[in-house]
């Protein structure tokens, strides 16, 4: 009798356990106590040369002396490392940001979790890396609700920027690039490091923020500068996306650190 | 109807206890509302991925989506749901009919919204686990990444994901379904696309006559003449369509004529002139069912197939390098190959009741 209301008990147990619900079994940093970690801030900055982008309105110059407006901008960070004077690199698990010029609350974001310490570069994927191009269904700042992905050849945009040109021969005189590609010659993906001005000094009660620009008219200017006669219409992988990646992967600069 | 394809009676018997023991469990944490659509999973034998016996590993066994046959299930209305499309009128059931092994019967290319035609045809749905690559020009990478083509196309679906959201969120049935797949109401476009994967992931056919004929099983006795067919095939046929899931995926240009569509195939994808008017090589698996054949459905019958390997095939700079000479066979030896290829046709798996329309 008492062994059989001991396997009762025990059958209560595992049909308890059963029905304890289990959180996503999401890859998470190891709890740390709060006093050696704090978060760091980001806060992105839009510009073209040294104007502001103003969408719509702004008009701007590029290499070539094209004039041009901007409509619509926007561009993935992803892959976020931090290093800090010690030389201990810290990498934002997880880490994909979309930029968007139109959504205010999209240009800044911060990382939690990040263990004290003065941090002295950062360094980051301009789009999204390959395998995130290639796990399915993804959610997030990859949802491909979010206008940035190609649904019949499968893959991110990494960066969109849209607008108008006098000079541009297409319909509208529209100027469109949606820059993507991350395998082989047409891999679009850059990577940037900066070295910051003044160390960010990460710790529980401080939250520094880095403050970047990234500069669009680098897009069109250097090594391979861009005619919007010539070249307006940029909707695939291919060799003209590689091409203006190696223009905007200098595009980001380290504009001061907030120390708070 | 055993979601597991074959099991031996001893198995039955070890795992009936499990069962019962599983069956508790389940029982005692009934909270949510049950799914009650008729001809559900649900309650009865849970939701199985196997491998077929012999069969290579597939490159997508649901990791990062927990198959359950609450997702199934709901993977199954989403499918046959034509709210998925813009103006509520095609679903992905509408071009890939079950009877049809999941391909369009007797359409070259079907029909999207406002009556629009695609230029290519639609292709039979099973065995998709296997594959690394989707659509006849294989430029979606991933199954999960599959259903987002046609729902945005213009010609198909035309259906944008936020409206798509808005339209689920408005039924309390879907609302109900998502809680009991994924823990709460929350609908995304990544919870879609994951339970339309665990319905288009479990479409596996593998009890054909030559299943059984492979397998040793009751069913699998072949004739003299289908064992001939089967002969033919692997001299002309095996190499591109490789047992046993009768393809090899790769992308092949095999002499079709092109079209005043032009269509590029491979090449629109990986922009390389190497791969002009290249398509994915397709499985000869239910072609009983999935008629018309070629990229562009231009062949209505088998026999048009064949007549076009004979003496159809037209030379190009990227003509597979097998058909350079054609695949010529003797009347009696095309004859045999078509018993063959009947013996690959799954009558279980289009009448499968799991893999039917829901009942509203």
């Amino acid at each position: 009798m008492m062994r059989k209301m001991m396997l009762l008990s025990a059958a209560v147990l595992v049909l308890l356990s059963a029905c304890h619900k289990k959180d996503d079994p999401k890859p998470s940093n190891p709890t740390t106590p709060t006093n050696t970690t704090g978060t760091m801030g980001f806060s992105f900055a839009n510009k073209v040369g040294n104007q502001p982008v103003v969408l719509h309105t702004g008009v701007y110059q590029n290499a070539n002396g094209d004039t041009y407006s901007i409509n619509l901008y926007k561009y993935y960070i992803s892959n976020i490392k931090l290093t800090s004077d010690n030389g201990t690199v810290f990498a934002e698990p997880n880490s994909y940001h979309l930029v968007n010029e139109e959504l205010t609350s999209s240009k800044t974001f911060s990382i939690s979790n990040v263990p004290s310490g003065n941090y002295t570069s950062v360094t980051f994927l301009i789009g999204v890396d390959s395998a995130a191009n290639t796990s399915g269904a993804n959610t997030g700042a990859l949802d491909p609700q979010n206008g940035m992905y190609w649904a019949w050849n499968s893959g991110y945009i990494m960066a969109k920027l849209e607008g108008t040109s006098p000079q541009s021969t297409a319909p509208n005189n529209a100027i469109t690039f949606h820059m993507g590609g991350f395998a082989g010659k047409n891999n679009v993906l850059k990577t940037v490091t900066l070295q910051l001005p003044t160390a960010a000094t990460v710790s529980a009660a401080k939250t520094p923020v880095i403050n970047l620009n990234s500069d669009a008219a680098q897009w069109f200017g250097t090594p391979n500068v861009i005619n919007f006669a010539q070249l307006n219409t940029v909707t695939d992988a291919g060799l003209d996306a590689a091409s203006i990646s190696q223009n905007y992967k200098n595009m980001f600069s380290i504009d001061h650190v907030d120390n708070q | 109807m055993s979601f597991s394809t074959k099991i031996s009676f001893k198995k039955i018997r070890n795992t009936a206890f499990l069962l019962l023991v599983g069956g508790i469990l389940v029982e005692s944490c009934k909270k949510d509302p049950q799914i009650t659509d008729s001809g559900k999973a649900t309650d009865e034998t849970p939701v199985v991925f196997q491998i077929p016996q012999g069969w290579p590993t597939p490159f997508y066994q649901f990791d990062n989506n927990k198959l359950s046959n609450a997702g199934f299930e709901l993977g199954r209305k989403l499918f046959f749901d034509p709210r998925l499309s813009r103006d509520n009128t095609v679903s992905c059931g509408s071009c890939h009919q079950p009877f049809a092994a999941f391909a369009q019967l007797d359409h070259p290319v079907s029909h999207g919204v406002d009556n629009l035609l695609g230029k290519r045809n639609s292709p039979a749905l099973f065995n998709l686990n296997w594959h690394t690559s989707f659509f006849w020009d294989g430029g979606v990478n991933h199954i999960e990444a599959q259903p987002i083509n046609p729902i945005q196309n213009p010609v198909e679906m035309d259906e944008n994901l936020p409206d798509i959201i808005t339209k689920l969120n408005a039924d309390a049935d879907y609302r109900a379904q998502f809680k009991n797949t994924f823990g709460d109401e929350t609908i995304n476009s990544q919870r879609i696309f994951k339970a339309i994967c665990q319905f288009m992931g479990m479409l596996v056919s593998n009890n054909s006559k030559y299943d059984h004929y492979m397998r040793g099983e009751a069913g699998g006795s072949m004739t003299a003449q289908e064992l001939s067919g089967l002969q033919i095939f692997k001299t002309n046929c095996a190499s591109c369509h490789k047992e046993p899931l009768f393809t090899d995926f790769s992308f092949r240009n095999n002499g079709l004529m092109p079209t005043a569509v032009n269509d590029s195939g491979r090449a629109h994808i990986t922009r390389d002139i190497a791969d002009l008017y290249k398509f994915k090589v397709p499985s000869l698996r239910n072609l009983k069912y999935s008629a018309p054949y070629m990229h562009d459905g231009r062949f209505s019958k088998l026999d048009s197939v064949l007549a076009h390997y004979d003496h159809g095939i037209q030379p190009s700079p990227t003509l597979d390098p097998a058909l350079q000479n054609g695949i010529h066979l003797s009347v009696q030896e095309r004859a045999d190959l078509l018993a063959f290829l009947n013996t690959l046709n799954d009558e279980t798996f289009i009448k499968d009741p799991r893999f039917q329309e829901p009942k509203p």
